[in-house]
Parts: C-alpha cells; structure tokens; sequence
C-alpha cells in the first residue's frame, strides 16, 4: 500500500561493479545465480550484478525465478538459535520488552496486527486488511477469524483492545507509551474489526504496528491482558523455559500465517560472544543473532557457516546541543560534521559492516530514502573555513561515551577525535561509566555518543528525537520548516507528496541539524549451512526481523 | 564434646549477626548505585511519566529505610520477598538455580580435593623431585590463568579442535544424570584447575613442616618407609590447615563461579546475581549475597570444627 523506496547502498557494489564488467558474462551470471541459490546474495545483490554484467532487468528477474527460488521450503527439523542479551530478570510483560531474549521470543509466540516483511515493505500479521478514512484520522484494521491463541481461545477484537491500551492511559508503566500519544481511543467493532481514533492524521499507524512492544496477548475480563501466562498466537507455543536460559518452543498447530517450517524451536541465551561463536562451531546451535566482528574474517574461513551481513535502519548518532555554546552555531555543527572520516569510521571500527550516515536519520533500506542528497565526506580545509567563520578557530569541545552504547563506541570516538585534529578541533573524550549512561550522561551531556534500534518509518524516528517538544530530541534541534513539514506529513496518504516532504526534512536535518551520523550498523549473524532462507532478509531486527523460525528451513 | 557444641552455637549466632550487617552493607550499596529499578527495567525508552509510574507500583516512592526493614521484617519469618522485576517468589526464582551451582561446585570438589591432597602427600614424599617440580609448574599456571582464560583454552582443545566434550553447559530437567555430567564437565574442570594448587600447595608445606619434627625423624630411625611416615604421622597432624584451605577452597567454587557461568553459559546463581545488580532487584541481590555470605560462615566453622576435631589439643585448650 505504500511506494516501496529501497536502495542497497553497499560498500563493496562499486568495486564489484567494475570488476565484473571485464570478465566474461555467462560464466559470471551462472555463478551468480549458484551464490544466490545459496542465499549469498540477495535478490536485490543479484539483479543489481546482472545489471552491471550487461543483462536487462527482466532478464535477470526471469534466471532469478527460475534458479534461485526454485528451491523450496521443507518442514522439519529443531531450529537451535543461541540469542545474544538477555537476561535473567526479563519478563513477559510487553510494555517492558527490551532485550533481544524478550523481542525474538515475543516474534515467536505471540503476534503483531503487522509485521515488516524480508524485503522490508509491510505485511499482515494478525490484521488481514487496513484502511484509513481520507484524512488518516481513523484506521480500521480486520482481524484473522483463523487466528487462535495456544490455548485454543480465537483471537478477537477485544485482545486487540486491550493489548494495545496496556500502553496507554495515565497509569501504564509500558516504554511504548509515547508513540501512542496520539491515539483517542481504540474500539472494537465486532469480534473481528478494531478501529484506531487519532487526534491528528497519522499515515503510519499500520508501520507503528509492526512495533515490537505492540505484541497482541489475551484479554482478561476487567479489560486488561493476560501476559503473565505467555500464551500468544505466534508461529510456536511455549512448551518451557527460562528468562536468560533457554526457551523450548514448538510448533503452533494452526497458526494463521504462513512459513514455521521447523517442527520446534529452541533459543538459548548466549551473552558471552566467544560462547556464542564456540557453539555455532562446534554446532551446539544452527544460527546465532550476533556475530563478533573482530572475528569475522576468521568466522568466514569456516566452510560450514554462512555469514548474513544485513543493512539496518539501527543508527549511531553523536548530538550535540543546538542551544548550548558552542554548538548553537550552525557553523560550527557543519564544522563538526565535517571533520569525521566516516569511511575510515566504518572500516576500522565496524569493520566494514555498516552504511555510511549522511547527517540525517534515514537508512537507505527505508522507506522515503532520498537517494540524490549528496554525501558528506570528510573535509578538513572546509571545516576549517567555516570554523573561520564562526570565529572559533582552535575550538576544543568533549564528547561523552561509553562502551555500552555498543562494542567500538570508545574507540569511535577517539578516532573521531584524531580526524578532527586536522581541521584544528579538539575532541576530548571522556569515557563514562557503563552502567546508567542513558540515564545519567545522554540528554544531560550537550555531546555524546547514541545508539538507536531500527524504526519502522522516517515520521517515528523524527517525532521521537527530532520533533521540537520531544522527551528524546537529543540535539535541543528547533527548526521551524522541520516542524511544519513533520505534522503535515504524517497525514499525508499521497506518496509522491510525502517522498518529497521527507526529502526535505532530510536536507534539513543534514545541513542545519545538531546530529552528527557517522553510519548505520549492520545486523551480522550466522548460521550453519543447512539452514535456509528466502532472497531478502528484513533490516528490522537480526535474523530476519527476528523471524527466522517462522521464516527459515532446514536444507 | 560439649565445648565443640558451645563453640558452634558461638559461632552461629556470631555467623547471624554478621548476616545482619551485611543485608544492610548490600541494601546501602544497592540504594548508592546511580539509577533506580524503574529507570533500569525501562532502559532507554523510559519517559519521566512511566517511570514515576513503575516507581509507584514498586513502592519505591517510599522512604529507603522504611523498605529495608519491611524487607528485614519479612525475612526473619522466612519470606524473602518477591523479584521486583519478575514478581516471582525470592526463594523460587533461586533455588533451582543454587542447587545448579551447589551441583557444579560438589562435581569440581569431589574432583579436586582427593587429586589436590594425592599430589600434595607426592610432592611431599618426592620434594625437589622433578615430579614435584613439574606438578607445581602446572597447578601454579593454572592458578595464575584467569578462570574464563583457562575456560577457553579448555573449550579451544577439548571441544572445539577434539569434540570430546560440550562447550555450551547447558542443562535441563530432562536429561540423565550422565548426561549432565558430560556437560557440566568442562566447567567444573576449569574449576578444579583453578582450586587445585592452593589446597596441594597447602598439604605439601604443612607435611614438610611437620617432617622436620623430632618424631618424624623417630620414625624414620626406626625405619618406617616414607610413605607410611607421611600418611601415617605426618598427615594426621597436618589435617588442620589442609582443612582451613579445602573449606576456603569450597566457599570459593559457590561464590566465584560469576567468570565461569559466563564462559560455558551455565545457569547459575551467579549471572543471576550480575542480573539482579544491573537491575537494581533489590530483594533478589540481597538472597543472592545472604547465601554467598553463609556459605562462607558455615564453610569457615566447618573448617573450624574440623580442624579441632582432628587435633585432640586444641579440643582441650589449657
């Protein structure tokens, strides 16, 4: 229902590219075509190859349909996932989901109205159909009739109800109450239809679905949900289990989707990478969500493994205060921008697993990706010039950090610091304390080191950390245009009109914005060779959304 | 016998005044940690609205002293609380999970001790030997490896290169009693490398001590061979410190475990108690810390007991 922009923006296409022009095609498109069968490539890797090689895209579409999907899902087997972060106080609640144990086993056992399909657009989960009244003020979405929790009892419009008030109104205690704001009132029409009543058009409210907190649990009499009992209506029942050990699930007979191949899942928590790595060697598991990158190279030498290396929306973002001296000059934000060397950002500290930022908070596999805003590169002299400007040659500022806020954030932030050295700023880095950071350093500190997880369209994350009253706008950015351009593309169901908002808010964020990007990291995961999957991976979470058991097969 | 009876009355109800304090070292030093449970359990999505809520619905608006003595109160009638994270019973969510690391610390002692003492009484028996030599290079490496260091050498040559062995230690109800030996035996043997030197270093130089003495050297005129010189007189009199470090030894396999969990992904009590502190879950670090300290009591009395038991001298003292 929405145009589907998206755009692999991978490092190693251009180089590729000019390769492959020079060897012979029928050969190359033959091994091309054998890597994508393996899942080496994607669908969209593929036709961009073929492309490059000379073929024409229906040409290429047609050897990709006829090779690389031929093979075809089998049922059977148990699907082994060692996990990484989680803990042992996790809990079923959804208001509190934050670990990856708590997300991936939500994707499991319970369901979503929507859900991000492996090439990114969006789906249907428990909702079969969706539409918004013109002004976007009103959605009405139709619920499965086939779906049914575990425990027998069909999904109605009433869990719909009361799962989604669990994050809303004064008391709730549930983190995803700030993207509900909005909503007036949610009600159920029949059993099988709930609408949403917004106090203002929102054209995404089917996108904020696919939200991991929004998962649908049953409903208890009083109006409020059961999730204590971690009963759900997802693709595997679980049969037992433990927060921070290990969960056991297997296959819910019945389910209303398509795909859960595996006969049962078990997902073990492996926190401890080197653990992680050991047991996909040894193969004590068949998949693991995290790879260690330092390892990488070595990890590939290994014939039995294959690597999934996924561009995500899930960025890093250094903001600095646009209301605290010195950063309230936009020269000086320029400046800043200027003086980091992403490329060199991204090989030596992600190790090349990651999408260069621009400066502004959209990843090239989301939707509205403006893909003609020019790149920013590293440039000293120009930052220079500007700080020249400003009147602030010689300016010394501090970046706060710590390795929490991912593995290399220290380390990021020093080698920012040596860049900087050549445009004659000074970069302090004080490393804080791990523990607390987002509470204590992040929105108090006026630059710091963020990392934020993938969400689903432009119009969350900006309203989120960009929007002028925002809790998160982490940056104190207060720019008119943005502003007016946020509210009105939120309601706007045209989607030229809305590419074309976002293209602008984007070239705002990047030019006059307090945020500097240095890049998108990748989801790196592994499996062992027998496991499957489809062309497309989805860069909502690792593992295909956190899908992979109801998504993927054993060979 | 009565004054042993005395002795360890004496020493439980010192044991339960030192628990005391340290529920209130622990409480304070939780309350002391920047952040709160609410702000912890919410993490970065936290908005000032739900987290004022959760502090709420957790009682954590109230006055800490207020809290820990409803939390004291309860616990002198045997209820230890309920998880502030999860809601669960203190007790339940623990249990299982001592009883795993109880498990894993009994595999690696019954191990240990016998090979520590064994080696001890041979290196006393064949001092400056090369086997005596040989066997200290190596229980002293491995004392000096850290435990998650040793682990993955451990997991690098006997799971990963050999696959005699299982490198995840994961364990459920399901499985046999062999079958949770075989995977529990890579930790417990990281934990036997590590524990082994003290407690045979320990035997070695209290029976060398001893060797010296004038009714050893009677012995060994009288042409006693050494063996039975060693294990006949000298060991008995040795007993007392051997006991001290084997006790001191166990209290270390059940508290300091932490490095290990992590290294073989055992479900323990100790990532429970990392879990807990990064939480802030109160009662659940409290339990945590209680039973880490009496293990150390009641291991040190043990020892105590031990010792005065195997040395009629020190159960009359003068």
């Amino acid at each position: 229902m929405f145009v589907r922009l998206f755009f692999i923006n991978n490092p190693i296409d251009k180089k590729s590219r000019g390769k492959m022009s020079k060897t012979t095609k029928p050969n190359l498109i033959d091994q091309m075509a054998s890597d994508a069968k393996n899942g080496r490539i994607s669908r969209r890797e593929f036709l961009q190859y073929a492309l490059a090689a000379g073929m024409t895209a229906s040409a290429g579409s047609l050897i990709w349909s006829s090779n690389a999907t031929a093979a075809t899902a089998k049922k059977g087997g148990t699907f082994r996932w060692g996990i990484h972060d989680g803990n042992t106080s996790d809990t079923h609640d959804p208001g509190t989901y934050v670990t990856r144990q708590m997300i991936f086993l939500a994707h499991q056992y319970r369901s979503y109205l929507t859900q991000i399909e492996p090439d990114n657009s969006l789906g249907p989960d428990l909702a079969v159909s969706w539409e918004a009244t013109p002004d976007a003020k009103q959605w009405t979405f139709k619920i499965n009739q086939n779906a049914t929790f575990h425990s027998g009892k069909p999904v109605t419009a009433d869990d719909v109800v009361a799962s989604i008030n669990h994050h809303r109104g004064e008391k709730t205690t549930s983190a995803a109450k700030a993207l509900l704001t909005d909503v007036l009132d949610v009600v159920a029409n029949d059993k099988h239809t709930v609408t949403f009543k917004l106090s203002g058009g929102n054209a995404d409210l089917p996108w904020l679905m696919t939200d991991y907190h929004f998962a649908i649990c049953p409903a208890n009499a009083d109006g409020s949900i059961n999730w204590q009992s971690g009963d759900g209506s997802g693709p595997y029942k679980i049969d037992s289990g433990e927060f921070g050990v290990s969960w056991r699930l297997s296959r819910h007979d019945g389910w209303h989707g398509k795909g859960a191949y595996f006969d049962a899942v078990e997902m073990t928590i492996l926190n401890d990478p080197n653990a992680r790595q050991t047991a996909l060697v040894t193969g004590d598991v068949d998949c693991v969500s995290l790879v260690d990158l330092k390892t990488l190279s070595l990890l590939k030498r290994n014939p039995n493994i294959e690597i999934d290396n996924v561009p995500s929306g899930a960025a890093i973002t250094l903001p600095m205060f646009c209301d605290t001296a010195p950063f309230n000059d936009v020269n000086i934000r320029n400046a800043l921008k200027l003086s980091i060397d992403r490329q060199e950002i991204i090989d030596k500290i992600t190790f090349g697993a990651a999408t260069m930022g621009n400066d502004f908070h959209l990843a090239p596999v989301q939707p509205y990706f403006p893909k003609d805003i020019p790149q920013r590169e590293y440039d000293p002299d120009k930052a220079k010039a500007l700080l020249k400007k400003a009147g602030a040659e010689g300016l010394s500022v501090s970046i706060s950090t710590a390795d929490s806020v991912f593995s290399g954030a220290v380390d990021m932030c020093v080698l920012y610091a040596e860049q900087a050295k050549r445009a004659g700023i000074s970069i302090n880095v004080v490393r804080e304390p791990n523990d607390g950071y987002y509470s204590d350093v992040w929105l108090k500190k006026p630059f710091t080191a963020v990392s934020w997880g993938s969400r689903p369209t432009p119009d969350v994350m900006f309203t989120l950390a960009y929007k002028h009253d925002a809790a998160w706008n982490e940056s104190h950015w207060q720019n008119k245009r943005f502003n007016e351009l946020l509210v009105q593309a939120k309601a706007e169901l045209d989607q030229a009109r809305r590419g074309e908002m976002y293209h602008e808010m984007c070239q705002l964020m990047r030019d006059d914005g307090g945020t500097v990007i240095p890049f998108f990291n990748n989801f790196v995961y592994a499996r062992r060779k027998n496991v499957m999957h489809g062309p497309d991976l989805a860069a909502s979470w690792a593992c295909d959304g956190g899908r992979a058991p109801s998504r993927w097969w054993f060979a | 016998m009565n004054d042993v009876i005395k002795i360890i009355l004496k020493r439980l109800g010192l044991g339960l005044v030192t628990l005391l304090v340290i529920s209130v070292i622990i409480f304070g030093a939780v309350e002391m940690l920047p952040g709160d449970i609410a702000q912890a359990v919410l993490g970065q999505g936290a908005t000032e609205e739900n987290v004022a809520a959760m502090r709420e619905q957790l009682g954590l608006d109230r006055p800490a002293v207020e809290r820990y003595f409803d939390w004291l109160g309860n616990a002198l009638t045997g209820d230890f609380g309920k998880s502030l994270v999860n809601q669960k019973q203190v007790s339940s969510v623990i249990a299982e999970r001592f009883w795993n690391t109880l498990s894993l610390a009994l595999y690696a002692a019954v191990i240990a001790v016998p090979i520590a003492i064994f080696l001890g009484v041979l290196t006393a028996l064949w001092r400056n030997s090369p086997f005596d030599r040989v066997a200290n290079v190596v229980t002293l490496t491995s004392i000096s490896s850290p435990e998650f260091f040793l682990g993955y050498i451990l997991i690098l040559f006997l799971s990963v290169k050999t696959g005699y062995f299982p490198s995840l230690a994961k364990i459920s109800d399901g499985m046999s009693f062999w079958e949770k030996l075989d995977r529990m035996f890579l930790p417990a043997l990281t934990m036997v490398l590590v524990v082994v030197a003290h407690m045979m270093r320990m035997t070695r130089s209290a029976i060398i001590n001893l060797l010296a003495s004038p009714y050893i050297e009677m012995a060994r005129l009288k042409g006693v061979p050494g063996w039975r010189i060693i294990v006949h007189h000298a060991l008995p009199n040795a007993w007392a410190p051997i006991i001290n470090v084997i006790a001191l030894n166990l209290a270390y396999l059940v508290t300091g475990v932490v490095l290990v969990e992590v290294v073989f992904v055992f479900p323990g009590i100790g990532q429970m108690l990392v879990d807990s502190v990064t939480k802030r879950d109160f009662p659940v670090v409290q339990a945590c810390c209680l039973i880490f300290a009496a293990t150390f009591i009641v291991l040190n009395l043990a020892a105590d007991v031990g010792s005065i038991l195997t040395n009629p001298r020190l159960r009359h003292p003068k």
